[in-house]
Formats: structure tokens, C-alpha cells, sequence
């Protein structure tokens, strides 16, 4: 049994997620890479005994030191030095890939090229000679299809029986670049190149000026390929991709943009609508059949009634309100997974593009924004696509206003109480306020404290893809796992200290009305007033939503104090005694803008290093949250009264 | 020209990107390098374009386009 450390490299779009998953299943983690917020991901393997560590390097097309994360991928390989480099080069695009792999050639690393996506070679009328391009390049190469599960073996065999390679394949240069090669002294030949790069730096000997070649060696290292490929890849029959034919209609002109507007309508219906059959099954279940049969079984075995409150109550009305609805999140999920892998998420950027810079942003802004809809951890995460470190910023911050899963069903309680029948329009104006509201602010810190360079948008567009079914498991189970996570610990914490507050006082089990929790909340009440929600229960629901934004909705049952078997029919009676449509949709623009939950506000602090970016985004989605609430229900007062 | 001036289908030759060091090195790094023929496969007015270089297909924004001087192939 030997430990081998195989790195994953490769350009975007090479199948580089869907090969890790392959190798690594649901064997894998995700953290950080230390000191950075760039993402490490690592999994393991176990191979004819031998076990396979393998990490997933960031950096994308190159090796050079204007980007993060490929100085990050470029340090990692040459000083962890692991066994095995695996280079995932797309087969049907050799000439751009290849640019990557000749660096890690000239670097001199122990690399295998996985050719990836041979299935697609002979639809798209080419033929690669495998053999000569071994030949070329002087490393080992393996032709694969992750997707389809062909080669897998064969490149996982030659990684176990991988020898150093004696010696490497050198690439020539022109004579300019091989005469200020020869000049640059005794390091290793891929420092020098790396020097007139200038990626590394060179030595104070040689003037700098002397060696103005970074252009060169790029355009020459194309040619290199372009050479080598003439006896390597050759095109049997014309061509042309689907995917631009299918662009001719999704990217035109006009239709592109309504089209895009009807596939997110179409997404969020098909969520609002699919979830809710769910909704009314999982809620009969932990409202009654959950509730009662351990209320039966708590009688029989004589349980006293605080503990059976407890249970009922506060567990299974909390946890089970918000696991209600996983149903209508999994499904959001899936539809955003369907977005990104079938390679519609890029074309949105582009479509948006042109909107978005009328704000200072870019189109690649708009993908994280899309991701908020899920969840806003990983949303605001992604924003590492994003180079530009004020960009990124602006990005972090304007994010938790793109409303998430978990404040959906907030959104449905109300909606389905105080307006029955409209309940999809007014969950759709909360996304489009939401929306709103994040782009304003981002135009407001572009021109105030995060002024910046211009930032364009530069975006390969992939093919469309027939999303995988494995992917797409993996991916939407990730999310699943997470907010089943967070309700068997936030949630279940949570209401398990809410029932208590909500039960006693120092006194000892107390009614309601004479509760901590209505303490507390009879304290905070009064600044909510202006927004027309200045009860107690309101009050202390919004603080316990900072643990996770669905708490608004799993202590409504035990706030207003409904007992057992709650089911979502009896908190529309407690919620119509306390709010009028107007106020409840006061409430509810209060809980789409204001402080993001624990772990968003832990995500914030992570990706923008700083506890004052953590607090000033806590202090002013605050603001804007009252200041906004309170404006609906004062000018909807007036207008109504 | 400026790459905002070609029209839809045309072929063009790279001249030059007169962009700021780290983003014309990733542009290069993507195979935009001098020389290079690259076509215009989409085009939104006052937008962003896409072009197909190097048998991929590469968004662009405006502000980008607008620097990049090519002539037709």
C-alpha cells in the first residue's frame, strides 16, 4: 500500500469537476488554501491498494504571477511536489490546452495528459493520433471520457506505476528568445523562460529592458503548438457546433434577454409550484402524524408535560417547520445546477453584461447574484471568480440581498395567510426588490467608497452540455446535506432555547405573556413600530432569524404560543390577529434585507479578511432594511387610509 | 480598427491590445496573442460580443473590445 499525491490541472471546461468526482465520489472536502480565500479541494482514493490523494490546483490557463490563484497552483506544485500531475485537456480544443501543458513540460513536473471527451471526437469530424502526440510532447498520454467512464482505469493505472520521467522534451524558441535565454545565466532553463515571462523575477545583473519578451515567448509557445499539432490532430469532415446554432436563437439580439427572463419566471414557478405539493404532505406529517404519535407515546409512558411541550413543541414545530420546506429548496437547487452545467450560467453573464455596466459591474457579477438564490454561502464564495479585489468586494456585500432558500418560506407563511391566490406575485416582487436593491448598492458603493478601475468582462462560453445525472446528484445532495445540517443543529439549538425563553422567567415556568422572550422582545418591539410590526413576537422572531433565516417561520408555532400540533392552517389565524397584509408585507421586505444569518455573516468575515467589512455589512443591510420596511407600510398607510 | 467595429461573422487578425498589464496578459495567456485570426460569432448592440479564438469561444466586454485594434483578415 503506497500514498501517492496526484494534482488535478487543467484550463475551465476541461471536465475537471466531473473527473474529480469520478475519482473521488463524495470522498472529498472543501476548504481554503492557507492564508488565501482561494479554494482547496481535496479527495481521496484507494486504487489496487494504493491510496490516491488527489487535489484539485485552481489557476486556469496559465502558470504566471498576475493571478492568485495560478501563483497559488504554480507554489503547490513545485513545492509539495506530488507524484503525479494529471493534465484534463478537452480533446476537441488541443491548441489552447496545450499552452497550459507546455509550461508544466518545460517546468520539468512528473505530468500525464488525460485527453477528456474523446466520445465527442468523431461527431465533431476529427481524429487525434495519440500515438504522435506522446511522440510530441515526450510525456504520457491517456485518452478518457470522464462522463462516460471510458479510460478511467487506464489513466488511474498509469498513475500508480508512474517513474519519474529521465529526461523532457525541450521546446525551441527563436533565436531572440533563445540568445536572452542563453544570456540569463545557469538557472534552469523553464526560470529563464519564466523570467522573460515575467513571472519570475530577473536577476539585477541583465537591465530589464534589455529583455522586453513576455509577448513573444507567449505568441511563440502558440506556434510551438500550432506546429505540433499539424501532425497530431487532423479534421476528417466539416463541423459545426449545435451550440451555435442553438446561440443563434438564446443569444440573439432581441429574444436573448426575454428568453432568459422566462427561464428564471419558469424556474421560480416550477419551484414555488412543485415544492408546495410537498409543503401540504410534510406538513401533515410533523404537524400530525409526527406531533401526535409522540404525544400519544409521551401519555402512555406517563412523560411529564414540560418535556412533551418541549418535543412537540419546540423540536419537531421548529426543526420540522423549516425541513417542511426542503422540498421546494432541493428543487431551486437542482434548477440552478441544471443553469450551470449545461453552460447556460456563462451565457446569462454575457446577456447581462450590458446591464450590468450601466451600474459599474460587469456580467460576470451576475452569476454569483444567481447563486444567492440558493444560498448565499456558496454564492458569496464564487465570487472568487471574480479578479479584481474591489470587485469582489462590492460583489460580497451586495449578495445577501439576493434572497435565499431559507428566507422562502418566510416569504410563503405570510403570503399564503394575508394574500391567498396572489401568493406567487408576491414572492416574485420580494427576488425582484431583492435584485433591486443589490444593484442600487452596488451602484452606490461604485461611486462612493469602492470606486475602481472599469472591470470587463472576459468569459469563456462553453458548449452546451446534456447536464449528467451524477453531477447533478452530487451537487444538489451537497446543498441538501447542508440545510439538513443546519436544522439538526442551529435550528434544533435554537428552538430548543427559544421554547425556553418563550416558557419561563426567572420565576420559573411562566405563561407566555410573561415569558423572557416577550421581555425581550417588548424591548426591541417599540423600533419596529415605525414599519408597522411592532409587536413582541415579531420582534424576537427577526432576532432568533439571525441564527438561520427559516427560524422566522419554525418559532412562529411556538412564539404565538400554538401548542401542539400546529399545522401551517392554525398560524395563519395567530399571524392575521397580529398583522394586516400591510404590515405583514412590511415584515416581510424587513426579512429579505436585513443582517444575513450566522453563517453568511461567517462567509463575509472569511472571504473579505476583515471584521470591518463584516460589520459594516451587518450595520447597513440593517439600515436599508428599516428604512425601506417602514417606507412601504408608511406610504401604503397613507395611500390605504 | 477597434474589435467593437467588426460586424458579426467577419474574420479579423490581431494588431495589438492596449490594456493594462494583467488583464492583456490573461487575454494573451487565452491565445489572443499578435497575429492570431479570430472571428466575431456574436454581437449585441452596445454590448459585449463573443469571438472564437483558438477553437474556443470567448466573451468580451465592450470596454475590452474597444481596445483591442485588428484589421480584417
Amino acid at each position: 500500500m503506497t500514498d501517492r499525491h496526484v494534482a488535478l490541472v487543467g484550463n475551465p471546461n476541461s471536465g475537471k469537476t466531473t473527473l474529480f468526482n469520478r475519482l473521488t465520489g463524495a470522498n472529498h472536502y472543501v476548504g481554503n488554501w492557507a492564508g488565501v480565500t482561494v479554494e482547496k479541494k481535496e479527495g481521496f482514493t484507494t486504487y489496487k491498494g494504493h491510496r490516491l490523494h488527489i487535489i484539485d490546483l485552481p489557476g486556469k490557463y496559465s502558470l504566471s504571477a498576475y493571478s492568485l490563484e495560478e501563483k497559488i497552483a504554480r507554489d503547490y506544485l513545485l513545492e509539495e511536489k506530488p507524484e503525479v500531475v494529471i493534465n484534463l485537456v478537452p480533446a476537441a480544443n488541443l491548441e489552447r490546452n496545450l499552452y497550459l501543458t507546455l509550461q508544466l513540460i518545460e517546468m520539468e513536473l512528473p505530468v500525464i495528459l488525460a485527453v477528456n471527451m474523446i466520445d465527442e471526437l468523431e461527431q465533431k469530424g476529427l481524429k487525434i493520433d495519440f500515438e504522435a502526440l506522446q511522440e510530441a510532447l515526450g510525456i504520457r498520454v491517456v485518452p478518457i471520457s470522464s462522463a462516460r467512464n471510458q479510460g478511467i482505469d487506464t489513466l488511474l493505472d498509469e498513475v500508480i506505476q508512474f517513474e519519474p520521467y529521465p529526461e523532457f522534451r525541450q521546446f525551441t524558441y527563436s533565436e531572440v528568445v533563445e540568445k536572452a535565454l542563453d544570456q540569463l545565466g545557469d538557472e534552469p532553463r523553464w526560470q529563464r523562460i519564466k523570467m522573460l515571462e515575467k513571472d519570475l523575477e530577473i536577476p539585477p545583473e541583465h537591465p530589464a529592458e534589455d529583455y522586453l519578451l513576455e509577448e513573444t515567448v507567449i505568441k511563440e509557445r502558440y506556434e510551438i503548438i500550432n506546429r505540433l499539432l499539424e501532425k497530431v490532430i487532423f479534421r476528417e469532415k466539416s463541423y459545426r457546433s449545435p451550440s451555435d446554432a442553438i446561440d443563434k436563437v438564446l443569444l440573439n439580439k432581441y429574444l436573448g434577454l426575454p428568453i432568459f427572463a422566462l427561464v428564471m419566471a419558469l424556474v421560480f414557478y416550477m419551484t414555488f409550484s412543485i415544492g408546495n405539493i410537498f409543503v401540504d404532505i410534510l406538513d401533515e406529517f410533523f404537524s400530525v402524524t409526527l406531533s401526535g404519535g409522540v404525544a400519544g407515546l409521551f401519555e402512555r409512558l406517563d412523560v411529564s408535560p414540560w418535556l412533551l411541550s418541549l418535543v412537540s413543541d419546540g423540536i419537531i414545530g421548529g426543526v420540522g417547520g423549516v425541513l417542511t420546506f426542503l422540498p421546494n429548496i432541493a428543487i431551486l437547487f437542482v434548477f440552478i445546477s441544471l443553469l450551470e452545467d449545461s453552460g447556460y450560467m456563462g451565457r446569462a453573464a454575457y446577456l447581462m453584461d450590458k446591464w450590468m455596466q450601466k451600474v459599474g459591474l460587469n456580467g460576470k457579477f451576475f452569476i454569483p447574484m444567481l447563486l444567492g438564490f440558493g444560498c448565499n454561502v456558496p454564492a458569496i464564495m464564487s465570487t472568487r471568480t471574480l479578479e479584481n479585489p474591489k470587485d469582489r468586494l462590492v460583489a460580497i456585500l451586495i449578495n445577501p440581498f439576493m434572497s435565499c432558500g431559507a428566507r422562502f418560506p418566510v416569504y410563503v407563511l405570510f403570503a399564503s395567510v394575508f394574500f391567498a391566490g396572489y401568493e406567487f406575485m408576491v414572492v416574485l416582487s420580494l427576488y425582484l426588490l431583492g435584485i433591486l436593491v443589490a444593484v442600487s448598492v452596488a451602484y452606490l458603493f461604485r461611486k462612493t467608497i469602492l470606486k475602481g478601475e472599469e472591470s470587463f468582462l472576459v468569459l469563456e462560453i462553453p458548449d452546451y452540455r446534456i447536464p449528467r445525472m451524477r453531477n447533478l446528484v452530487l451537487h444538489v445532495w451537497e446543498r441538501v446535506k447542508d440545510y439538513l445540517v443546519k436544522a439538526g443543529t442551529v435550528i434544533f439549538a435554537a428552538s430548543i432555547i427559544l421554547w425556553f425563553l418563550l416558557n419561563y422567567n426567572f420565576t420559573g415556568g411562566v405563561a407566555l405573556v410573561d415569558s423572557f422572550g416577550a421581555m425581550i422582545g417588548r424591548a426591541i418591539a417599540p423600533v419596529f413600530s415605525l414599519a408597522g410590526f411592532g409587536n413582541w413576537q415579531s420582534a424576537l422572531s427577526l432576532l432568533s432569524g439571525i441564527f438561520a433565516k427559516e427560524i422566522v417561520v419554525s418559532n412562529t408555532a411556538i412564539i404565538y404560543g400554538l401548542g401542539e400540533a400546529a399545522s401551517l392552517r392554525d398560524l395563519g389565524g395567530a399571524l392575521a390577529a397580529n398583522f394586516t397584509p400591510l404590515s405583514a408585507y412590511a415584515f416581510l421586505v424587513f426579512v429579505l434585507l436585513y443582517t444575513p444569518c450566522v453563517a453568511v455573516i461567517g462567509v463575509i468575515k472569511r472571504e473579505t479578511n476583515s471584521w470591518f467589512w463584516m460589520f459594516f455589512s451587518l450595520g447597513y443591510q440593517l439600515v436599508i432594511a428599516f428604512a425601506l420596511s417602514a417606507a412601504v407600510y408608511q406610504l401604503g398607510s397613507l395611500f390605504a387610509g | 480598427m477597434a474589435l467593437v467595429e467588426v460586424n458579426k461573422g467577419i474574420k479579423v487578425v490581431l494588431n495589438n491590445i492596449a490594456y493594462g498589464a494583467s488583464l492583456k496578459r490573461k487575454l494573451q495567456d487565452m491565445g489572443l496573442t499578435p497575429g492570431v485570426e479570430f472571428t466575431v460569432i456574436s454581437k449585441t448592440s452596445h454590448g459585449p460580443l463573443i469571438i472564437e479564438l483558438r477553437g474556443a469561444r470567448v466573451a468580451l466586454g465592450r470596454g475590452i473590445a474597444e481596445k483591442i485594434d485588428v484589421s480584417i483578415a
